[in-house]
């Protein structure tokens, strides 16, 4: 039996149980890893069955361990460092964006660092500015470093093991508000190839490209259209960096009407990326402009309410999708 | 009545009372709901910090980490504007903006709490340099947990705290846990005194649970910083309960929290004031009584506290002066609606 109903968390979970019984060569490096079983519990259990060399609990000195899990990956272990919060990238960037994302190019090719940065994003918490930020465009805008973020249960898994396949550093970035989400796991079969975007939902009249936790916002908004007669498909990009456009360029120029959603702050996101590659080769085909809908340009605010209000829902999108159709006029325009 | 009697000792523990009255009703407000979020860091057990902040002076600047309600409350903050900030509303000290950790008053020298761990402490750096460059007087106090202890930051900043001979003093309130790990996990060696020696600062330690013992030593390290020569100290304590308030510790044994909380600066405090005839039992139950009513009363001031408006959201994201982030929603409105 390969297929089961288990939640995000615990798909996660299974991929780095299953990648390290496959291969002695890959570890665990974070902060509470071990023993604690990670912050939101996705390493839970790995030390007792890998015990404490294979499962590292480390101080707190992001850019040491990540620095460290460098030079292992340049020797020969496959080490997967856990960033407790997406937003402590800062305190890595140098490791991640100047040593493990250049290396193969500066040494000519000689050096590869196959590691994998998993870490979480995104708000729902009330965790505030430090704690709940969406930071995938700072790593998309780093050629070298490959960038995954699983919206479903089964790509939970599948990101997993094909990142841990990859012979270059990926960031794998989860989001906290997915953790408890249950869905289906197949472990024998993936719901689209590595570097290639999933169809979630399809539709002829309008495109929603988004990813993460926005898949579930744009699917919620896609059923509210369709009960006004709107029919959308909705595109997981799945893996951001690098990423096939052709399937999303297809279905643009077929329902002629794109929208882009992200969780992040909008400006320089990779909504903006995406919603460019997709003005430019789909001109001719565009019946409307391509709308990128995200997160206001601000810090993530502690208040639930300011917090809440701050990032696009199923609401926003629909309402959006269906002024753009011209069948609905904007209650708010 | 002894005019010459020394009040300072009950003061301080009054305020270390007031203090755990205060981190229990945080615990309270979150369990009723109120709380923004779950990330609320409790201080209790850490209460002698006290006796570094009743050594700053007025204008004396301050950075702190993650669990920093008690040495806000030992600068003189307002338990209701804290208790609302950390319910996020409108009349917190930070808007409803930062929550419990980042709580800030540019007012009371508190130039920010800090959710990355070692993210304050070199703020304290530019502080000094700030104090040395104006000759004000002024030190600026770090405060940050063992956990930090381990980022590069702190020795960046401390070796610059020596170098430019900067008053300084960088805070360890080491509760013997960062998360789930205990100290001696974190480290290869415990002398964290000896760190702060080697980049050339005066290293001291204190016993967190002997207020008047952390109070001695860092009067004599802050004189001493603000003549120029930055020190080091390090409190020790034990974190009570849980790192956040929904962590139970399954990390370690009850026994060794029970032994912990015997470690309790508040009641050795009170204990040593009843011994000392500086407070008697009545004067102490008075003292308690007063802090429990005054955290209740904050603690309803803040449930009953409006939100902030929804539009605040765009309000200081930079200078007032400036145009504001535009709502995402006026520019799709702009989008749809223009036509040549
Ligand atoms: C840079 C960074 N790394 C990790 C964390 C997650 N985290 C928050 S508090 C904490 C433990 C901090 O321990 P310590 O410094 O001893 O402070 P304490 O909580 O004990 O007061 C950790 C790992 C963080 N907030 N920032
Ligand atoms: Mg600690």
């Amino acid at each position: 039996m390969t297929a089961q109903q288990t939640t995000y968390r615990e798909a996660i979970r299974q991929a780095l149980l299953d990648a390290m019984a496959e291969d002695d060569d890959v570890i665990l490096i974070g902060e509470e890893v071990g023993v604690y079983g990670g912050a939101y519990g996705v390493t839970k259990g790995l030390i007792d069955i890998y015990g404490a060399d294979r499962v590292i609990d480390s101080p707190i000195s992001e850019a040491g361990i990540v620095g460290a899990a460098v030079g292992a990956a340049m020797t020969g272990l496959k080490p997967v460092v856990e960033l407790m919060y997406v937003d402590f990238i800062g305190l890595v960037m140098d490791q991640l964006a100047n040593q493990a994302a250049k290396s193969r190019y500066m040494f000519g090719g000689q050096i590869e660092v196959p590691m994998v940065l998993r870490t979480q994003g995104g708000t729902g918490r009330s965790a505030a500015a430090q704690h709940s930020q969406s930071l995938e465009a700072w790593m998309m805008h780093t050629p070298g470093l490959r960038l995954c973020m699983p919206a479903t249960v089964n790509d939970g898994y599948h990101l997993l093991r094909d990142a841990l396949r990859q012979r270059d550093p990926v960031c794998f970035i989860e989001h906290k508000g997915l953790y408890t989400m249950k869905g289906n796991l197949d472990t024998a079969r993936a719901d689209a190839d590595w570097g290639q975007p999933a169809i979630r939902r399809t539709g002829g009249d309008i495109t929603i490209v988004t990813y993460s936790r926005m898949v579930h916002e744009a699917l919620k908004a896609a059923d509210a259209m369709a009960e006004q007669g709107v029919e959308a498909t909705v595109i997981d990009l799945r893996c951001l960096n690098p990423l096939d456009m052709a399937p999303i360029l297809a279905s643009v120029r077929d329902t002629g009407r794109a929208m882009v959603v992200t969780e992040a702050a909008l400006t320089g996101s990779v909504a903006s990326e995406i919603a460019a590659r997709i003005g430019e080769s789909c001109f001719d085909w565009l019946e409307e402009p391509v709308l990128r809908i995200g997160g206001e340009d601000i810090p993530i605010p502690v208040s639930p309410k300011l917090e809440a209000g701050s990032i696009p829902d199923a609401g926003l999108i629909a309402e959006t999708g269906l002024w753009m159709m011209r069948r609905d006029t904007l209650a708010w325009a | 009545m002894n005019a010459q009697k020394n009040t300072a000792p009950l003061d301080r523990y009054r305020t270390m009372r007031r203090i755990r009255s205060f981190e229990e009703r945080v615990g309270e407000l979150f369990l009723r709901g109120e709380s923004a979020g779950s990330m609320l860091h409790l201080s209790i057990g850490e209460e002698a910090v006290v006796g570094v902040t009743d050594a700053m002076g007025d204008g004396d600047t301050f950075t702190t980490h993650h669990r920093g309600h008690g040495v806000f409350l030992g600068r003189g903050a307002d338990p209701a504007r804290m208790m609302a900030e950390i319910g996020g509303k409108a009349d917190g000290y930070c808007r409803g903006k930062g929550g419990s950790m980042h709580i800030a008053s540019h007012a009371l020298g508190h130039l920010g709490a800090n959710a990355i761990v070692g993210g304050g402490i070199p703020h304290v750096v530019g502080a000094g340099l700030t104090y040395r460059n104006k000759g004000t007087g002024h030190v600026s106090v770090a405060f940050f947990g063992d956990g930090a202890m381990q980022q590069g930051i702190l020795y960046e900043a401390m070796n610059m705290a020596a170098l430019w001979r900067l008053p300084v003093i960088f805070c360890c309130l080491n509760n013997q846990y960062g998360m789930g790990t205990r100290i001696d996990r974190a480290v290869g060696k415990l002398a964290f005194g000896e760190r702060a020696e080697a980049f050339g600062l005066q290293a001291a330690h204190a016993d967190g649970t002997d207020v008047e013992e952390v109070h001695d030593t860092a009067q004599s390290l802050i004189a001493d910083a603000r003549g120029g020569k930055p020190g080091f100290l390090e409190i020790s304590s034990f974190r009570f309960y849980g790192h956040a308030r929904m962590d139970k510790s399954p990390y370690r044994t009850p026994e060794e929290e029970e032994e912990g909380r015997k470690r309790d600066p508040v009641l050795k405090a009170r204990e040593r004031l009843i011994e000392s005839g500086l407070g008697s039992d009545a004067d102490m139950e008075r003292i308690d009584t007063k802090a429990d009513d005054e955290m209740d009363a904050a603690l309803e001031s803040a449930v009953t506290a409006s939100p902030p408006p929804l539009d605040t959201m765009f309000e200081d994201v930079f200078h007032p002066d400036s145009p504001a982030p535009a709502p995402q929603r006026d520019r799709l409105r702009a989008i749809l609606t223009e036509t040549p």
